[in-house]
């Protein structure tokens, strides 16, 4: 192992001007930057190999090393640096590493902090783990190997933990000959499925860590590689455009009132540049004020910015605590206790919808439920998991290394950005109630309360963001003295739906409710007069009311329909809208003979007589429902009663009380 | 670069507030480690800038094994007027007076006087968080060390079930009884001690400098006599010698090193140039258990 042109310069500024030396290092700035491959992709000796051809290993370090070769190494007698940093006595003695582990190496342009993660299976968490902090992901792939599902899934999981730079490491070139055909086949390999994640640079070099061709420097078997070496790409890669210094964020961490003259606030600059004199906003109370000065920690200055640490006072006596955050009173973030998120379990215990837990997000521990699993995502095709895709009913646990999309309700609101755009306020961990272990981690999607079915209509508007209400449906439903419902009435033509619901419609009231019929006569007449009897135009019909109710909903209101709705699918759809919590089914369920014999219209005699064509139960199917929550079984109730029967229901939910 | 750009020194400076900062906001009787050597000067100046211009808010504590060089008892006390902080001291009641490196040998004296010593003072406090000035880059086992260490009630650290931390959001939560070892410089290595140390003008104690001690070899070991406590063997004569310190632990288990550098620019330019780490120069590490054997156990 020669020493690098590099490393000797080094040496002769240490010797010949040590403050030089020093000033450089002063300034330097910081990498921190993850690497994830499996067992035997090298990675360990890949690092091993960084710390050793950068001479941040002593002797006595190595001598331990070499001892341990003979005992653990893979190499026969000869120096293996993976030793180097396989840590834990359990690890070593199973070769393989099974935490994240932290190594620092420096050189004069730039200190590197590398999260070392294991590449095994079953740890999606520790990846997670490692790259929250990261800027820069180093992706290992086994030149002889090439891309295969593991590679994948580590991909998937730095860019979903906002990694925006990958090193592709194609390793072990020494043992496919140095193929430039077989390297350029990885890289088309791994650009085809990568476009689909959001990486904002991606660098591919070839190499091999044992031998050291490409790391610290250049190898002559790689001569038709005319990129930079490893280390020189890190060391040059710019990474100043990853913070965010538009959006002024700084959660309150501490108050500190040394003396009655001072009052200050303390915490960490999340994002942004801040001045004094600026007009703030402490979250969630509102309440403004400019900045009054800035110690940053200790010293007074004009301007400060992320991610300095930093202590401000303010103009005005407002209340702010810990917990709070300030804001610029011109860019706000999100303030709401509802929120979307991906969410990486990382305990063995699964979570449960409807569950509840401790959300530490910012400097506030909020206690809150996780109010649905939306869907998993399978992190080896990057999918949402199949099997939860066919039956569009949401996930009831997401058990230890998986991936979902979850709905979060918390006890009172904060202040928070989507994690795409602000790591610091997008990122939350959850915290286990009883055993005070932190068991998943959480990154806010850009979208605020979004219902099942939602979708849809994603494609076609994607850049309408829905606007959010500062007041909770809790806050709406303690006024109100209810919950917002939808009771969806179906059955055949004269089964007695219309009639029930009007008598719903009047007990409801009576009793101090708030509730609405929506009638599907009244409706074609203005909403859906555009709309004619095709299939296509049946199922725009059921859409349009599912979302009219789902607002009624939101606002509070019971709403009642009266619908035919003789398709399974078109009434999925319409739960879809609604949401599960707030959709109730009931059939009314009337025998065909009985409709017919009532048929207070006439319009199974036309049916009948052919003078309507497609008409349900006739000339076209009724798909009863197979899970309704309430069946009206109106042969044997009266409208009153089957009212009375729907109420009662109502109240077993908790709707009304 | 741009102009709002953070070299790395800010940034740890930065890190590091930001956990002591949580720490003090977060429980309810904290306290900081303090052994009288560089990291913990590193660790102490950090926390004043946290609060300033307010006090530290909570105290400081050394465990004290009554066999530290003379220079850090007096070290100790300037700290505590410097910057106006109660240093509380904890020695073994069990130990005081009776258990010494040359009685009981170095491994025994560490754990009585050291790990004993910080449990019984943890419990007697009743603290639930305790600041310790380890870095990561220390030792192999405590690359994988988290920020905040879990404790059980017996104070012991499983390296199997370790809570995942996953960017700045600690995890406060415990029950009564367990603890928190709080490591704010684990991003820290070596030189970036040194480089803050230099560029903050934090005081250290002298023995890091080299001057003329009075020193015997003892296995390839320069030990210094510190005192007339130590037992010096027929054929010992303690000749003086240029030497400084690398770590600072007891007098008679902590060895010096021959040296000239007598700033910090030249101790840095003397480190860079040597092949041996840090921890070689004590003692302790080459018993038979490994530091990972004794961190199980609680030493820190």
């Amino acid at each position: 192992m020669t020493d690098s042109r590099y490393e000797i310069q080094e040496e002769t500024l240490i010797r010949s001007d040590i403050s030089e030396y020093l000033h450089q290092h002063e300034t330097k700035d910081l990498l921190r930057l993850l690497t994830c491959g499996s067992v035997d992709d090298g990675k360990s000796t890949l690092i091993g190999r960084l710390l050793y051809d950068s001479h941040m290993i002593y002797e006595d370090q190595l001598d331990k090393v070499v001892k341990d070769s003979k005992v653990f190494g893979t190499t026969g007698d000869d120096f293996d640096p993976a030793l180097l940093t396989d840590g834990l006595k359990a690890e070593r003695e199973q070769g393989i590493t099974i935490d994240v582990a932290y190594r620092y190496f420096s050189t004069s342009k730039r200190k590197f902090i590398i999260a070392d993660c294991p590449g095994h299976e079953q740890y999606t968490r520790n990846m997670a783990t490692g790259a929250s902090t990261c800027n820069l992901a180093v992706i290992l792939i086994d030149a002889r190997y090439g891309v295969i599902t593991q590679t994948r899934r580590h991909s998937f999981i730095c860019s979903l933990l906002g990694i925006k730079h990958v090193v592709v490491a194609v390793n072990k070139m020494d043992l496919v000959d140095w193929s430039k055909d077989r390297y350029e086949q990885i890289m088309r390999d791994y650009n085809a499925f990568v476009a689909r994640l959001n990486f904002s640079d991606i660098h591919f070099i070839p190499m091999s860590a044992l031998k050291g061709d490409n790391v610290v420097e250049h190898g002559k078997d790689l001569a038709w590689y005319d990129g930079p070496t490893f280390l020189h790409h890190l060391e040059n890669l710019n990474i100043s455009t990853d913070r965010n210094l538009i959006d002024m964020r700084l959660p309150v961490q501490n108050v500190l009132r040394p003396n009655l003259d001072f009052r200050g606030f303390s915490g960490t600059l999340a994002s942004g540049v801040l001045r004094v004199g600026d007009k703030v906003a402490s979250l969630p109370s509102r309440r403004e004020s400019r900045i009054k000065a800035i110690l940053a920690p200790d010293v007074e200055v004009k301007e400060a910015f992320a991610p300095m640490a930093v202590t401000v006072t303010l103009e005005d006596e407002i209340d702010v605590s810990r917990g709070d955050m300030l804001v610029p009173v011109k860019n706000m973030p999100h303030i709401g206790n509802e929120f979307e998120a991906m969410v990486v379990w990382m305990h063995e215990d699964a979570a449960r919808a409807g569950k509840s837990y401790l959300v530490k997000h910012g400097c506030s521990m909020v206690p809150g439920v996780m109010s649905e699993i939306r869907y998993k995502i399978d992190v080896n095709t990057m999918q949402r998991d199949r099997s939860e895709a066919e039956k569009p009913q949401p996930a009831e646990t997401l058990e230890l290394n998986e991936i979902g999309r979850c709905h979060i309700t918390l006890h009172r609101p904060i202040a928070f950005d989507p994690y795409d755009r602000n790591r610091a306020t997008g990122a939350f961990i959850i915290v286990d109630r009883l055993t005070n272990v932190t068991i998943a981690a959480g990154m806010i999607v850009d979208r605020i309360v979004s219902k099942a079915g939602s979708k849809k209509r994603a494609h076609v508007s994607q850049n309408i963001v829905k606007s959010q209400s500062l007041v909770s449906a809790a806050e709406r439903s303690a006024l109100l003295g209810q919950k917002g419902a939808t009771v969806w009435l179906t059955g055949l033509s004269a089964s007695g739906k219309s009639t029930i619901a009007r008598v719903l419609e009047q007990q409801l009231i009576e009793q101090g409710r708030l509730c609405y019929i929506l009638d599907g006569d009244n409706v074609r007449h203005g909403l859906n007069r555009d709309l004619g009897f095709s299939m296509e135009d049946r199922k725009e019909n059921i859409r349009r009311i599912a979302e009219v109710a789902a607002l009624m909903n939101e606002a509070g209101v019971i709403v009642v329909t009266a619908f035919i709705s003789p398709y399974r699918q078109d009434r999925q759809s319409a739960r879809d809208v609604i949401g599960d919590q707030a959709f109730l089914e009931a059939f009314v369920d009337t025998p065909i003979e009985v409709c017919e014999a009532r048929d207070p219209k006439g319009l199974y005699k036309k049916a009948r007589s052919g003078e309507i064509r497609q008409f349900t139960g006739i000339s076209d199917v009724y798909e009863a429902p197979q899970n309704a929550e309430i069946t009206l079984a109106t042969e044997t109730l009266s409208p009153e009663e089957a009212a009375l029967q729907v109420i009662d229901d109502l109240r077993d939910r908790g709707v009304i009380s | 670069m741009n102009s709002y750009s953070l070299s790395h020194l800010k940034q740890l400076e930065a890190e590091s507030i930001h956990i002591i900062r949580e720490v003090a906001a977060e429980f309810e009787n904290p306290v900081m480690l303090y052994s009288v050597g560089k990291d913990s000067s590193v660790m102490l100046h950090l926390a004043h800038k946290a609060f300033a211009p307010g006090k530290i808010p909570f105290p400081l504590m050394h465990v004290d094994t009554q066999w530290k060089f003379r220079e850090m008892y007096r070290f100790r006390q300037l700290m505590a007027e410097k910057y106006d902080v109660d240093i509380k001291v904890w020695i073994n009641p069990e130990g005081k007076d009776k258990v010494s490196p040359f009685s009981h040998g170095s491994e025994k004296h560490t754990e009585i006087m050291k790990t004993d010593g910080l449990k019984q003072a943890l419990d007697h406090y009743g603290f639930d968080a305790a600041f310790g000035g380890a870095r990561r880059d220390e030792e192999k086992s405590r690359a994988k060390e988290r920020v905040y260490s879990f404790r059980n009630e017996f104070h012991q650290w499983d390296p199997k079930n370790q809570r995942p931390e996953l960017w700045n959001l600690y995890n406060a939560k415990i029950n009564k009884g367990e603890s928190i070892r709080i490591f704010p410089l684990s991003n820290w290595t070596e030189l970036d001690i040194w480089l803050y140390l230099l560029r903050e003008e934090i005081p250290i104690v002298p023995l890091y400098f080299a001057a003329e001690r009075p020193v015997v070899e003892r296995d390839g070991t320069l030990v210094m006599v510190d005192d007339d406590r130590m037992p010096l063997k027929p054929d010992e004569r303690p000749v003086m010698k240029k030497v400084r310190f690398r770590t600072l632990g007891c007098y008679p288990l902590t060895g010096a090193v021959e040296s000239n550098a007598e700033t910090v620019e030249e101790i840095v330019q003397e480190m860079l140039l040597t092949t041996t780490s840090e921890r070689q120069g004590r003692v302790i590490d080459g018993d038979s258990s490994s530091m990972e054997d004794k961190k199980k156990d609680g030493y820190f």
